[in-house]
């Protein structure tokens, strides 16, 4: 049994503390908007934000995160409202949508540590997010959005 | 757990409780497009807005349906209810054809609401997501039933007030007449006790008042709960009391689990079962590969408990299968004669002739879809019936097959629809499906099949491998006089039927037998290649390697004979004409997509206006600074031609970047311009990682990739930066095609003839490698 605190809520997980903070996310705390993509770091689609920094949730475990905020696409905002929610909604961005989830969180972190990118870092702050539909183009594009407001 | 399966109501908009439009009479309607046809031909009133036209739709299985009691409902309230019952994998069509009919309709798109159709092609007519299709075979339907929906809404207007229905007007999600006026909601149960009205009393919206179709104004339905991580996916079903299955398949096809060490599988917390799948043999279809599957609590355990098992394989028929062995023998079989499967003139004569002959061989490696969703479904099975929820791209494929897996009836079986993360036609094989029916059935509970990205990368059905030859035969003053185009590739028909070795009408239709060169001596084979693995489709098929290697070639030859690549390949393609498939030499099952060939004829003029575009836009000829260079290919595929001018530029490191892509693209009416580009920007990126990344390899019958790692993927740090997607613009009389694979081919060729430019070096083996 390991307790976690997810969207500021603090809760009681079923499993060891060397769980995968992804299953357990997922399958245990039942919020599935972080998405499984390779397990091991490879492709993002997993990242959410602990202590609001964004991480892959797939090389973490329970005990990682102990004592530690952990924020899921779910808690990012109330409404979708985040700029990196609306910039992506303004640019049309998803094409099949699954890794968006992991691309708007690392955005999201990425922006809140460097508020006034520029398209140099938007590209290496975006280099682990895989999207196999190929929306890199308007991500950036969102990206850019959510930090100049154009 | 939770339970997020509920978001799949009982579906289908009759079914959803709000106030249908259930008519009383199916008297007079039309059952099938092909009457639909046949009466629109004598109708001279109706169809000024919309002549109809013969698609292959009408010839797919279960054909198309036209009855807006099956699409449509109404509710009270003015909510708008349409049933998308196509797949949604990315290509956006669960938002285009229901915009469609909305459009047809008059209803406001903020009132709108899309429910997924389970897997039911009686009701819904043909489901199989794939083909880039679902624009092409259902534009047509959609807009009748949004004018039949429009048509009975203006009826019960009529009798309400009293007046004539021509005095009556169907505006924006309201109906009025003089001074009269009333929301749909209000009118909906007046119009269902209305018959669905016959196709000639039908009026269609003029183009010029459409307010959605063409206009590329319209997000997909699903945007805010994508941003927002509400979108449900197949992963994202949880049942009350679900399992989840990890499965070991065997490392080649054909293989079983012979002993099984399970002791340290079934110490893993978490870990409640193991289970032994029985194997396959190919031909198997979408038959699951087989394996030992290790049943969980959860996800976290059934991985670390499927990684604990020690299996010793039993050697199989594929067991030695050496992927680069393989392709040298391919090579070698390409430069014999092949199996002549199109003949036009005399191309020995040509070549004993020739003042000067010209060869080149181009070869592509095996490839695999690696969705961002790894395959995954969820099966509840019960004594009476089973019920799935799955991302298929054809679920009543998926039904069919559980049924038969399971011993059951189809009726007896559901399918409900996820969204698909991703599909790129690795999703229509549903043999994920069929191992979820079986693991369910045996355990007793709902079971999720959860793939690792290791089992998606190793278990594909994969894009075949190919050796492509093209010769040609030169006169005197270099013009082309002939040329042998020698396909060798393991068949998509292996999968289905006993290998022969020989490709079918649909492989040979990909850019090979409709070769649209003006040359007058022409032979086209195919050698002879058997299948060692699961071959399959792919975004494009084999539309990927004939444009790489026909695309390629042209450039080459320009260079060897001096010519600019773009005035060569005009030059090949010739006159303005559409191919005559009889006086060309075709096969006679010459396969056209499907489609009847006059009505999407292989249309010169057309192929050519968009490598013209794409070269006007690009500034084709531009010089261009060292290291740098522009390259050119068109493809027409799927009925749809795209022509792509890539701008390659390698850095000091040798590595190889695409800053800029025009792609111009003809897909005949286009009905949803953002999702057109949003596919050609996508094509760009797939065709880049296509290019330069994508080989599955072959060793002692196992794959020697596994993940991200080892089969990469273009990324945010280099990919084409700026794609500008030009549309040619076309009335709805120009026949919609899709775009779902045609941006593809091109691209590939248009990289290695660009790279060529920039540096000198021919690449014709796919994948070429990131850097030069």
């Amino acid at each position: 049994m390991a307790n976690i605190t997810i969207n500021g809520d603090t809760k009681a997980i079923d499993a060891p503390g060397d769980t995968s903070l992804l299953w357990a996310v997922r399958d245990l705390a039942g919020l599935t908007g972080t998405k499984y993509g390779c397990g091991v770091g490879l492709c993002g689609a997993c990242t959410v934000h602990v202590d609001g920094r964004p991480e892959r949730s797939c090389l973490l475990s329970l005990d990682d995160v102990a004592g530690k905020q952990v924020t899921t696409i779910e808690g990012l905002s109330e409404d979708g409202s985040h700029p990196v929610q609306v910039a992506w909604r303004d640019q049309n961005v998803p094409q099949c949508g699954f890794c968006q989830a992991g691309q708007i969180m690392q955005a999201a972190g990425f922006l809140e540590e460097n508020p006034k990118p520029t398209d140099g870092e938007i590209k290496e702050a975006m280099e682990g997010n895989i999207c196999r539909c190929g929306c890199y183009q308007r991500i950036t594009a969102a990206v850019r959005q959510a930090s100049t407001g154009s | 757990m939770y339970h997020l399966a509920e978001k799949f109501a009982r579906s289908a908009a009759v079914e959803d409780g709000g106030l249908a439009i259930h008519n009383v009479s199916r008297r007079g309607f039309l059952k099938t497009s092909s009457a639909a046809f046949a009466l629109a031909a004598f109708s001279g009133t109706a169809a000024q807005a919309f002549t109809p036209y013969k698609t292959g739709g009408d010839d797919m299985p279960n054909g198309l349906k036209y009855d807006p009691n099956i699409f449509v409902s109404i509710g009270s309230d003015g909510t708008v209810t349409i049933v998308a019952h196509r797949s949604e994998m990315g290509q956006g069509s669960r938002t285009s054809l229901p915009m469609v009919l909305a459009d047809e309709m008059g209803a406001d798109w903020a009132k709108v609401k899309i429910v997924q159709a389970e897997g039911d092609e009686p009701k819904y007519g043909n489901q199989n997501t794939d083909g880039s299709r679902s624009m092409r075979h259902h534009i047509q339907s959609m807009r009748q039933m949004g004018a039949s929906v429009r048509h009975m809404l203006q009826q019960a207007a009529a009798k309400k007030w009293g007046v004539d229905a021509s005095a009556v007007n169907v505006g924006v999600h309201e109906v009025t007449s003089g001074s009269n006026k009333v929301g749909f909601g209000e009118l909906a149960e007046d119009a269902m006790a209305l018959p669905v009205p016959r196709f000639e009393e039908l009026a269609f919206k003029d183009e010029k008042d459409f307010r959605y179709i063409g206009a590329g104004k319209i997000s997909i339905t699903d945007l805010h709960d994508i941003t927002t991580g509400k979108a449900v996916y197949g992963a994202d079903i949880m049942l009350p009391g679900m399992k989840v299955a990890v499965i070991a398949r065997p490392p080649a096809v054909g293989e079983n689990p012979g002993k099984v060490d399970d002791k340290a599988a079934l110490a893993v917390a978490g870990v409640e079962s193991v289970h032994t799948l029985a194997g396959s043999v190919m031909p198997a279809g979408f038959a699951p590969v087989g394996g030992v599957a290790v049943v969980a609590a959860h996800t976290a355990a059934a991985i670390k408990g499927r990684d604990a098992l020690t299996i010793e394989w039993t050697k199989g028929p594929h067991s030695d299968y050496d992927s680069e062995a393989f392709t040298n023998e391919m090579r070698a079989t390409a430069a014999q004669p092949g199996k002549v499967v199109r003949k036009e003139g005399d191309w020995e004569a040509a070549r004993a002739g020739a003042a000067k002959t010209f060869e080149r061989e181009y070869s592509q490696a095996h490839m695999v879809h690696a969705t961002m969703e790894p395959l995954v479904a969820v099966a509840d099975v019960k004594a009476d019936g089973a019920e799935i929820w799955a991302p298929v791209q054809s679920p009543y494929q998926a039904r069919q097959d559980v049924a038969k897996a399971l011993g059951l009836d189809e009726k007896d079986v559901r399918v409900n629809v996820t969204l698909l993360g991703g599909g790129f036609g690795r999703k229509s094989k549903g043999d994920f499906v069929t191992e979820a029916a079986l693991l369910s059935k045996e355990v007793g509970a709902p079971v999720k099949v959860q793939w690792t990205r290791e089992d998606d990368i190793r278990h594909a059905f994969n894009h075949t491998t190919s050796v492509e030859r093209i010769e040609a035969a030169l006169d005197d003053k270099g013009k082309v006089t002939g040329m042998r185009y020698n396909s060798v590739a393991p068949s998509i028909l292996s999968t289905f039927a006993p290998d022969s070795g020989y490709q079918f009408p649909i492989e040979a239709g990909m850019g090979h037998v409709d070769l649209p060169f003006e040359v007058p001596n022409l032979s086209i084979e195919n050698g002879k290649a058997m299948a060692h693995t699961r071959i399959g489709w792919f975004r494009a098929v084999s539309n990927i390697p004939r444009a790489w290697a026909v695309q390629s070639f042209a450039a080459e030859l320009a260079d060897e004979l001096g010519k600019d690549q773009k005035d060569m390949l005009l030059e090949l393609i010739g006159s303005d004409r559409k191919l005559d498939p009889a006086k060309q030499g075709f096969p006679d099952k010459f396969w056209d997509y499907g489609e009847v060939y006059d009505e999407y004829p292989i249309d010169t003029m057309r192929l050519k206006n968009v490598i013209n575009l794409a070269a006007e836009k690009a500034g084709w000829g531009k010089s261009m600074p060292k290291g740098e260079g522009l390259g050119i290919a068109a493809h027409r595929s799927f009925v749809t031609y795209v022509a792509s001018v890539v701008h390659v530029k390698v850095d000091d490191d040798g590595t190889i970047r695409v800053p800029e892509v025009h792609m111009a693209v003809d897909c005949g009416f286009a009905a949803n311009p953002e999702r057109i580009r949003s596919q050609m920007e996508g094509a760009a990126v797939m065709g880049m990682t296509a290019a330069l990344h994508s080989g599955i390899t072959y060793k002692a019958g196992a794959v020697e990739q596994a993940n991200f790692d080892t089969y990469e993927m273009v990324r945010a740090s280099n990919f084409p930066e700026i794609v500008h997607t030009h549309i040619v613009e076309h009335p709805f009389s120009v026949h919609a095609a899709g775009v779902g694979e045609p941006g593809v081919p091109p691209i590939p060729p248009a990289i290695a003839n660009a790279l060529f430019n920039a540096t000198g070096q021919r690449m014709r083996d796919m994948p070429i490698g990131d850097t030069v």
